[in-house]
């Protein structure tokens, strides 16, 4: 079932529209406070719009317009189910009965619904754990148990507010693995940090900001391509922008002329974007002069040095680059200093914006 | 078992002796009254026939004045804690006022209430029904002063819980009623437990709203308060003698009260913030 949506919020600023296809799984990006809790919360009907409209299917989620016939269904006639960063398994139930929980509500007989729930459980992977009350699950398999509930109520459109988040990092793969699994045939937004949980989840991503959508998209053209410093950040990726001079050069907002790659044409005098990878990006304390063919050089002014794993990420006006701690202590590089980051034009990604 | 750890807890010496005075301001009476009892008379003045109306009657009153209080106090509860509207504030505080109201006025306020003459008596009187001066005006009169008890605790417990789970069991499909059911009222169990010998408690002890609404009529409202305060003047050893049967309910009420703490849903919570 596909859904449609619109919904305005004056308080918070919100004001989105969006549709998820069916059995299509939408990743929603964005920093703290873009509103992805309140999205999630309007369309499962805990919260309750300004204005607008959502269709799920044949059924009418809301529809509050300025004039005319203005409804809203409670949460339960929704067929939303919803998967948030804790499991929330009732703790008075076992895992069985926190999965039947949903059918139950529905109607369905105790047998049938026990059954229906040693399905789930064992379609993720926990049937043993059944007769288990939450406080005996770990984290991970709390979470599991959460999403076997979730779709046994057969919902529309399943939710799910990162549901990794919580977990550590061992457990994150076998529920992503789950994840993936139940998520092929069905429509589905799930709100993430994480662009590996993008890749592997989602078909499509939306990057919502300040309560807007900024970006949207099929998750690898909008990732790879990012039109916003906060998807670039996410996708791992320095983002310039700034006017093509030709068909191959960019000046940058602050006034570097940059040789680059297009992946998309462009004249000059469009507006571009220009992806460079950190790691491509090398770092010289001397002058190099005029780099030779195909190559940038731009004198930056270092701001910040950030540990990453096993490099440092050194924080430039606009770029970052990502050195080995040995090659960083090397250049004896502090906040201040003075360096030249140098990147080839075959390493670069330019698209207009 | 546990003592073997010594942390430092840094408490003044002075804040322990300050406590040891008040435990013993709460204990000695007690143990004083202990002291008094006529134990070679203690059983013949705890079963002679006004006493055990009077106990009879005050467990029976109780027991019907906790399940009022359960039957109005969780709705009072549930909207207090879960709803927001216009003069909220003012509304909770009037409910609570019981708390703090002499029991004296409390049962003026009832008789003025329901009494022959009072705002709702003259159209019940047209039914034939007499409330003032009956066993129903003790039940009353009790749930008036205890049903703020129950109301308080299910209400913080409602806020702690909060309402995560049940907007989940609502996305699941769940109407509201079973969320009630099935969800909310499963996970507050054990402060319904607690309020509830709280409310048990405070109806045994009553006295002041009871004596003023029901007055004391002997097998009909004259509770166990009110025949030991009576008692007192004519038989000072059948008064000490009941006292210490309210000491032992008391003490049963307490013991059970904890029990209910120690319940599942208690251990829940405790072990998520451990």
């Amino acid at each position: 079932m596909s859904l449609e949506f619109a919904a305005t919020v004056a308080e918070r600023g919100f004001e989105v529209r969006l549709t998820v296809g069916a059995g299509e799984t939408v990743a929603v990006l964005g920093p703290n406070g873009a509103g992805k809790s309140t999205l999630l919360n309007l369309i499962a009907g805990l919260l309750r719009p300004d204005t607008g409209e959502a269709v799920l299917g044949e059924r009418t989620l809301f529809s509050l317009g300025a004039g005319g016939r203005r409804s809203w269904s409670p949460p339960h006639q929704r067929g939303v189910s919803m998967l948030a960063q804790e499991a929330l398994l009732f703790p008075h139930l076992t895992a069985a009965e926190n999965v039947a929980f949903g059918p139950r509500s529905k109607g369905v007989a105790g047998g049938a619904a026990r059954t229906l729930a040693e399905t789930w459980l064992d379609r993720v992977d926990a049937a043993a754990l059944a007769d288990r009350k939450p406080a005996q699950l770990s984290g991970g398999q709390a979470q599991r148990v959460a999403v076997a509930r979730a779709l046994a109520s057969d919902p529309s459109l399943l939710l799910l507010d990162e549901p990794m988040a919580a977990l550590d990092v061992s457990a994150a793969p076998a529920l992503r693995r789950t994840l993936r699994e139940v998520l092929a045939d069905r429509a589905a937004l799930i709100v993430t940090h994480d662009v590996l949980d993008a890749y592997t989840l989602a078909d499509r991503v939306i990057v919502l900001q300040g309560g807007r959508v900024v970006d949207q998209g099929p998750t690898r053209a909008v990732l790879d391509s990012p039109t916003t410093p906060f998807t670039a950040g996410l996708a791992g990726l320095n983002l310039l922008t700034g006017i093509a001079v030709d068909a191959e050069s960019v000046r940058t907002d602050s006034g570097h002329v940059v040789r680059v790659r297009p992946t998309e044409a462009f004249g000059s005098g469009a507006r571009v974007g220009v992806a460079v990878r950190p790691v491509s990006v090398s770092v010289t304390g001397e002058d190099p002069g005029a780099p030779g063919e195909g190559m940038n050089a731009l004198s930056v002014t270092v701001t910040d040095l950030e540990p990453r794993g096993d490099l440092v990420r050194v924080r430039g006006d606009e770029l970052s680059a990502d050195l080995p701690p040995a090659a960083l202590a090397a250049l004896d590089l502090a906040p201040g200093s003075r360096v030249w980051f140098v990147f080839a034009r075959s390493e670069t990604a330019a698209y207009p914006l | 078992m546990s003592r073997a750890t010594a942390s430092y807890s840094g408490v003044p010496r002075w804040i322990v002796a300050v406590a040891v005075i008040g435990a013993a301001f709460v204990v000695l009476p007690l143990a004083a009254m202990v002291v008094r009892v006529n134990w070679a008379e203690f059983i013949p003045l705890i079963t002679s026939p006004a006493s055990v109306d009077a106990l009879w009657l005050s467990l029976r009153t109780s027991v019907i004045s906790t399940a009022l209080c359960i039957l109005l106090g969780v709705p009072m509860a549930i909207v207090l804690a879960r709803t927001s509207f216009w003069g909220q504030k003012v509304l909770r505080s009037l409910v609570l006022l019981p708390l703090v109201l002499p029991p004296v006025v409390g049962g003026i306020a009832l008789l003025y209430t329901f009494g022959r003459r009072g705002l709702l008596g003259q159209s019940v009187e047209v039914l034939g029904v007499t409330i003032a001066f009956s066993t129903t005006a003790v039940v009353l009169a009790q749930t008036f002063v205890a049903l703020p008890f129950l109301v308080l605790s299910l209400e913080g417990a409602l806020r702690t819980v909060g309402t995560r789970y049940e907007a989940v069991a609502a996305t699941l499909g769940a109407r509201p009623t079973t969320v009630l059911r099935r969800v909310t009222l499963p996970l507050v169990l054990p402060a319904l437990v607690s309020g509830a010998v709280l409310s048990f408690a405070r109806a045994l002890g009553e006295f002041g709203a009871t004596l003023t609404f029901a007055g004391s009529l002997q097998g009909v409202t004259r509770t166990l308060p009110l025949e030991i305060y009576l008692q007192r003047e004519t038989d000072p050893d059948a008064a000490v003698a009941l006292s210490l049967v309210l000491v032992a309910v008391a003490v049963v009420v307490v013991a059970l009260a904890h029990q209910a703490g120690e319940s599942e849903g208690l251990r829940f919570w405790r072990r998520r913030s451990a």
